[in-house]
This record gives structure tokens, sequence and C-alpha cells, in this order.
């Protein structure tokens, strides 16, 4: 059966409540996950304080204070700071979003933090993502072509092209995947949001000549068809994307070549 | 146990790649429309007649199923009414039953249930039809 619990030892129990910092003016709270692999203790919730008037307006500004001046052993993943490597994608005020991209102040009251959920946790906010990654391979995300290269580049018309708008900017932070019960139930066997996005973005690619092959590889009760448009990775797409469109306009394709 | 499976050492694409694409699929997802889409003008019929036969003794029953529009429309709103059931039921134990033998087994009930539903209806309708 599905699994509608944590196990045992991975139910988070309340953890350290970490000291206020002295003289600061304006405080917000953080709670946050914490996990280590290296100890046999379930996780944990600590909660520390943030002088927001020491810190950056975003999360990441305040998680990176934290882990400057607070505790060193918070761990997170993050690298651009402006919304285009999808690093730091974490459960942030029960919405999976970019810490990066999400300001302290639309936060009422506490400030909780989760790892994306329904992952395995590798420490702290890091989920393990090898099987997102996987399923993003499988879709064969490049250019696939039988007739001979042309001289110089694979031409395309503006119009075409404008058809990748929407799709070819997702950057594969895992938000909407992870977002999604039907991925939290079945996310062995079904695709999920951002690689039927990203399975979309080459169908409808002009250029390429794989377009049957790529829907055959599709076709199936669970790499496709478990999407029951409940519209979670909509909601979440932190670049305001819409995976649930792009997986319903696949199943039209599959639709339209039966008939 | 990972979110991925009992113990195992496999590659993530391997795991991913399963035993492949079953070919299969959209069927099973167009009936569901088509169905869903039938099911619109037969239950507005389905509710008119309930409301017919609504306080009627058996007689009067008989007389509006003896209407050959009457039994057609009820045979085709159990039909369409009665696969859709089976499919969205089918879909409910993929999403939720993963092991193969409670999984296999639960279909198989899904199935046999429709399918006595379905003929235990048809066959209430024509024998009322046909002068019960």
């Amino acid at each position: 059966m599905v699994q509608l619990a944590l196990p045992k030892n991975s139910r988070p129990v309340d953890g350290k409540a970490w000291p206020k910092p002295a003289g600061a003016n304006r405080l917000t709270e953080f709670r946050i996950y914490r996990y280590d692999p290296d100890g046999e203790s379930n996780p944990r919730i600590d909660t520390y304080w943030v002088d927001r008037d020491d810190c950056g307006p975003m999360v990441l500004d305040a998680i990176l204070w934290i882990k400057n001046k607070v505790d060193p052993t918070l761990t997170f993943r993050r690298s651009c700071r402006e919304g285009i490597c999808g690093s730091c994608a974490m459960n942030i005020d029960g919405t999976n979003t970019l810490a990066c991209t999400k300001a302290t102040d639309d936060i009422k009251g506490v400030v909780r933090i989760y790892p994306l959920p329904h992952m395995p946790v590798v420490k702290d906010l890091v989920p393990d993502l090898s099987g997102f990654y996987a399923q993003h391979a499988s879709i064969q995300p490049w250019l696939q072509t039988t007739s001979p290269e042309p001289e110089k580049e694979w031409r395309q018309s503006p119009d075409d092209r404008h058809k990748l708008d929407g799709l070819y900017e997702c950057i594969l932070c895992a938000c909407c995947s992870t977002s999604c019960p039907s991925y939290w139930w079945n996310g062995d066997r079904y695709l999920g949001p951002a690689a039927l996005l990203q399975a979309y973005r080459w169908l409808i690619d002009s250029r390429d000549e794989a377009t049957g092959e790529r829907l055959d590889n599709l076709e199936d009760p669970f790499r496709l068809y478990r999407c029951h448009t409940i519209m979670n990775c909509a909601k979440v797409c932190p670049k305001g994307l819409n995976p649930a469109k792009a997986i319903a306009e696949i199943k039209k394709m599959m639709v339209t070549r039966q008939f | 146990m990972s979110a991925f499976g009992k113990f195992s050492i496999q590659t993530a694409y391997k795991r991913v790649h399963g035993l492949g694409s079953a070919g299969a699929g959209t069927e099973h997802f167009w009936r569901q429309r088509v169905t869903a889409v039938a099911l619109i003008p037969l239950t507005l019929v389905f509710v008119v007649v309930v409301i017919l036969a609504t306080g009627k003794d058996y007689d009067a029953a008989r007389r509006l199923l003896g209407n050959p529009f009457v039994a057609l429309s009820m045979l085709l709103f159990v039909g369409a009414g009665i696969s859709h059931m089976r499919i969205g039921m089918q879909v409910i134990i993929e999403d939720y039953v993963h092991e193969d033998v409670p999984k296999i087994a639960l279909l198989l009930l899904n199935t046999f249930f429709s399918i006595a539903c379905g003929l235990a209806c048809a066959y209430a309708i024509l024998k009322l039809s046909f002068g019960g």
C-alpha cells in the first residue's frame, strides 16, 4: 500500500532552540528540519532567531545568515541566488519553492523549512534527486534527427520557436514533481511533471524527428497517465510554468495519433 | 528501504526504466472521456425517469420501461456508467496499491463486481421492459 505516514525513525521530533542574537531589533523565528545521516537519532526541528536588520530579504539570505553566524552544520544546496540554478528548492511555509526568490516578509509568523517532500533525505535540507534526474534522462532531452545534417544549423521558424516558450525555461529544481501526490505515491513509475514538461518540449520542437518514438516511450499507464490534473505542479513552479498543461498536450497528441 | 523500493544495488536509470513502456494507456484514457461525455445526457434522462417512477406502483414502472426509448436509454446509462466506474476504480487501485498480488486481486474483483452489477441492472431493465 501507499505510505501515508513516515516510518517511526523518520518522524521529526523537537530539536534544539538556538539562542536569540543579542541586541537585535527585528527578529524572525525559523524552524528548520535537521537530519544527520551519521547519527541514529530521528530528524529534528531546530528553532533559530534571525536578526533581520543584519541579513538580506530572501529566505536564502536568512538560512545563509544562520549558517554563517549561528550554526555552521546547517546543510542545504545553493548556488546562483537568483532563481536560475534551481539548487535551493525546498519546502518553505508549506510550499515548494526556491529559497532565493522567496521573500521572508511574504511569510506570516514562523518560517518553517523542510526538504522537498517525499524524497530520501541526504542531510538536513538536501534531498536525493538521483531518481528525478534519471527520469529526466529517460525522456532523452536532446535533439534527435534522421535527415542528413544540414551544412549550418537546423533551421526553425520564429512561430515554431515560440512554441518552446513556457517550456525551455524549466530549471529542473524539482519543486513541481515533489509537490505532486501522484508522484509521491508512484514516483518510481510515474515520470512526474518536470520530466514530462521536458518530454513535451522535445515533442513539439519542429526540428526533432523522433516524435513518434518519444510518444511510444510515454505510452504507458504509469509513465504518463498517472497525471490526474491535480495542478500542484503549476501552482508551485517558481518559474511560473505550467507542467500540467504540457502533460495535457502530450495526452492530446496520444489521442490524435490514434484517429 | 528507499523511496524507490527495497534495498537493491541498481542505477537510478535502471529503476526508472523498469520493465519499459507498456505501450498502452491511451485507449483507457480515451474510453474514460468518451463514457464521461456520454454520461452527461444519459444521467439527465436517468434522473427524469427516476422522478417519473417515484411514488408509482410496479405496473406503472413496467409501462414506463416498456417504452423502447426509456429502456434503451437506461441500458446505455448502465453500460456507460459501469464502464466509467470500472476504469475509475482501476485507476484508484493502481494509484494506491503497489504490491503485485493484492493489486491483481483487487483489479480482478473490480472487473467481476462491475460485470455482475452491469448484468444485474441490464437484466432488471430488460425484464421490466418486456413485461416483467
